[in-house]
């Protein structure tokens, strides 16, 4: 279902529309998608353009300008329940949050947006400078969208991906990094090493970051990564490999078990979990 | 000049857990200092063909005009190195393939591909993107972006639009407002870097940065600096973790010692005749 407007005044519901097309104008003119007659509300006002399941506002230098939420703005995103008003009149924009799952296929696929068929920021800037005005602010960016070309979305694009793919129906789904400092890896359980034989005898290490490097940089290093499945442990740098249970591991990742002992540069060491 | 002993290169591409096919194609060429990475979109398996005429055309054709001239020789008109305008020509070459291919054959309509390209030369790099795969770099404790999405999400970042707390949230995140191929001509954005020993650069795809967080891939890279190509599986493995919802592909190019340019005219010579 296409995000729609609910268009009223003093609280009186006019009409509503839906938001179908890629340009939505709205303005006085009889010409524009949503005519508001009425000499508070410029020929052409504003337009909306709307991409998938987003959809932006942009004023189109009116005289009286644009609100939403009473803020005058240039551009906007709009997000559910925003209320756009134009003099008078209220514009509500309501996208039904469930109809993104209703659209697996397009979900994540790749695609173009031809150049020029979105407003351009002004000149690129270096990738390290991140200064982000908050949305309320109003960018006085050029708008070129005014009398360019209809966002045209090209073909869909990669192909769908299985459509048992996990969908996302709350927006904090898996597209968000995991953060794997704080994994929910290795069914939840937190193992740890403890030294059993050198100088550090007896010192133990949680292990919880998704990678722990153990052994002397430039001497033996290997590393503990942590994942849904386990422990594991690889050789990273060395002439020699650890030592797994009295056996000498290859350069591949080895699985770790309640228990194991281990051998790295002459120390030996228990890998066991803590719960 | 042959950088083979100057950069050290370890590469993985993997199709992920949730697609079948992977439209990722990565090439690297050590000696000649060159690294390509390109994510194909397009049905079927037109991603694929894709991303690969891209990789391929580059770097055959690069391969050969690096021999001819050297990159970092200064071209007059635009005071530029050289590496820029061959990385520009050959983007535009593969660009012009892609297109017509994708014109003249029904099954490919609509495919293209993003790319992130990058020559070493004289103790730099030059790095050229169009759309959303990514070149980072490490350099000591500093793990940094060096390229710029070209997308929708970065648009409306860079306007103001969202938040960057909204970006991690939303539904854009697949909309490239560039790629190769989908237009008969497309505008790359090239960048020098000045390029120190002991620098980790990474080329990836999108499958990567959108299934892990920076600070992971940056600490990751830190970790195992010591072991390039375990660094590689490791990213590729986070991502697939995570979810691998999309293919990953990642490029790492270390920096072993000091490659500048012969300076002098019989440097030059020497380094000709050798």
């Amino acid at each position: 279902m296409p995000a729609k407007l609910i268009l009223s005044m003093d609280g009186l519901v006019l009409k509503e529309i839906a938001l179908t097309k890629e340009r939505t104008t709205i303005g006085r003119k009889p010409h524009n998608d949503i005519q508001i007659d009425n000499l508070a509300v410029s020929g052409e006002h504003a337009v909306i353009v709307t991409i998938l399941n987003d959809s932006f506002l942009e004023d189109l230098g009116s005289t009286n300008g644009t609100l939403v939420n009473g803020q005058p703005i240039k551009k906007h995103f709009l997000q559910n329940n925003d209320v756009v008003e134009l003099g008078k009149y209220k514009l509500k924009y309501v996208s039904d949050q469930t109809s993104k799952a209703a659209a697996p296929q397009d979900f994540e696929k790749t695609m173009v947006l031809r150049p020029g068929a979105m407003p351009k920021p002004e000149a690129p800037k270096p990738a390290t400078s991140q200064a982000v005005p908050t949305m309320s602010a109003s960018q006085p960016t050029p708008t070129a969208a005014a009398g360019s070309p209809a966002p045209a979305v090209s073909q869909p694009v990669r192909p769908a991906a299985s459509p048992a793919a996990p969908q996302a129906a709350p927006p904090t789904s898996a597209s968000q990094p995991m953060s794997a400092s704080q994994p929910l890896a290795a069914g939840g359980r937190v193992a740890a090493i403890q030294i059993l034989s050198g100088a550090s005898a007896g010192k133990e290490m949680e292990l919880t970051k998704a990678l722990t490097t153990l052994g002397k940089p430039g001497v033996q290093v290997a590393v503990i990564t942590k994942r849904p499945q386990g422990y594991f442990i690889t050789h990273v740098e060395g002439a020699n490999f650890p030592i797994l249970n009295g056996k000498v591991l290859d350069a591949q990742a080895h699985p770790l078990n309640d228990h194991d002992i281990l051998e790295l540069a002459g120390v030996k060491m228990e890998f066991f979990y803590k719960t | 000049m042959n950088l083979s002993q100057a950069l050290e290169i370890a590469s993985c591409s993997d199709p992920g857990i949730v697609r079948a096919h992977n439209e990722d194609s990565i090439a690297a060429d050590g000696a000649r200092g060159l690294v390509v990475l390109a994510d194909g979109m397009g049905g079927y398996n037109a991603g694929e063909v894709a991303s690969g005429m891209a990789t391929t055309v580059i770097t055959t054709e690069l391969q050969h005009l690096l021999e001819e001239t050297p990159p970092y020789r200064i071209e007059p008109a635009s005071g530029r190195p050289w590496a820029e305008r061959l990385l520009r020509e050959q983007i535009a070459k593969a660009n012009t393939s892609i297109f017509q291919a994708a014109q003249s054959q029904p099954q490919y309509s609509g495919m293209g591909t993003t790319l992130v390209a990058a020559v070493f030369y004289d103790n730099k790099v030059s790095i050229a993107h169009i759309g959303d795969s990514r070149a980072y770099r490490l350099r000591g404790e500093q793990f940094e972006q060096l390229t710029r999405d070209h997308s929708l999400l970065q648009e409306q970042l860079d306007s103001g639009m969202i938040t960057p707390e909204q970006a991690k949230f939303s539904q854009n995140k697949n909309l490239v407002t560039r790629a190769l191929g989908i237009d008969p001509t497309v505008e790359p954005e090239i960048h020098c870097h000045e390029v120190k020993p002991e620098d980790i650069y990474l080329l990836c795809s999108d499958g990567l940065n959108d299934m892990v967080s920076d600070e992971d891939i940056g600490m990751t890279l830190q970790t195992l600096r010591a072991n390039l190509r375990l660094a590689a599986q490791q990213l590729v493995q986070m991502a697939n973790d995570n979810g691998g919802r999309d293919n990953v592909s990642v490029i790492l190019v270390r920096v072993l010692k000091d490659y500048a340019a012969p300076a002098g005219w019989l440097a030059r010579l020497f380094s000709w005749l050798k």
